[in-house]
């Protein structure tokens, strides 16, 4: 709809880049956050908030696997598992 | 992203019994060991995801060699523990829109310090798609461990 003016002032070493190139990019990051997936009452999400919520998102996705490498760790030293069994289970998923 | 997932659990699951396989040899359960085992399991997680994307990405090719370099700095940190000579290689910045946020995603995405603005948006996508797929796979590796432990008395 409305066509807004990119901030023309930044230095003209990235005018390679397309503006919608950009765009495309941010939508298509956008389509992956669990935050801002569905915000279908205002179709637009500012760059600026997917580049937020994107940074969030890769921090939980790394503290998670924080936990679940300490957890498997501890688990690990406890138990003898077998693995074929694991595998088996992980394909049919 | 279907073959690397599978692709990533043979890896994982590869490294996670060369680890146990490890453990064997030292029996001490001291909080060090306990810590660096936690840093290994962590470690192979990383290690299997980028390598099952393999290196026609930028991040997993970072994410690689910053692996191999911080594991030849721990074995010349054990090996000659009084030399303090580590190389720092800096990479210089390029110019990037919407800096303060972009800044923030370039630490967060492995390599993301030498992208330009494309093609960090472009890693970046790919990288969180591989990441929820780790965790994923991580969870039912877990989930597996810990319904295989409590169910072990009926199975003998």
């Amino acid at each position: 709809m409305s066509s807004r003016r990119s901030r023309s002032r930044h230095s003209g070493a990235s005018r390679s880049i397309s503006e919608d190139q950009i765009n495309d990019l941010v939508s298509k990051l956008q389509q992956l956050l669990p935050e801002i997936r569905d915000s279908r009452r205002s179709d637009k999400v500012s760059a600026a908030r997917v580049l937020q919520e994107t940074c969030n998102y890769i921090r939980s996705l790394h503290r998670e696997v924080d936990d679940l490498s300490e957890r498997l760790s501890e688990l690990l030293a406890n138990s003898d598992t077998n693995q074929a069994a694991l595998i088996r289970s992980l394909l049919t998923q | 992203m279907r073959s690397i997932k599978i692709k990533f659990a043979y890896r994982f699951l590869r490294s996670l019994n060369n680890l146990n396989r490890r453990r064997r040899i030292t029996d001490g359960e001291s909080i060090t060991t306990r810590r660096r085992r936690y840093h290994m399991v962590k470690t192979a997680a990383y290690a299997s995801m980028a390598s099952a994307v393999g290196s026609k990405r930028a991040w997993s090719r970072a994410l690689l060699s910053k692996i191999r370099n911080n594991r030849r700095n721990y074995k010349i940190r054990r090996e000659s523990s009084s030399s303090s000579s580590s190389v720092v290689v800096k990479v210089k910045k390029p110019i990037i829109q919407n800096p303060s946020k972009a800044e923030e995603l370039e630490k967060l995405v492995p390599g993301g310090e030498t992208m330009d603005f494309c093609s960090l948006l472009d890693e970046t996508a790919h990288y969180i798609k591989c990441l929820t797929s780790q965790v994923q796979i991580m969870r039912s590796i877990v989930q597996f461990y810990e319904s295989s432990s409590s169910s072990n008395d009926q199975r003998y």
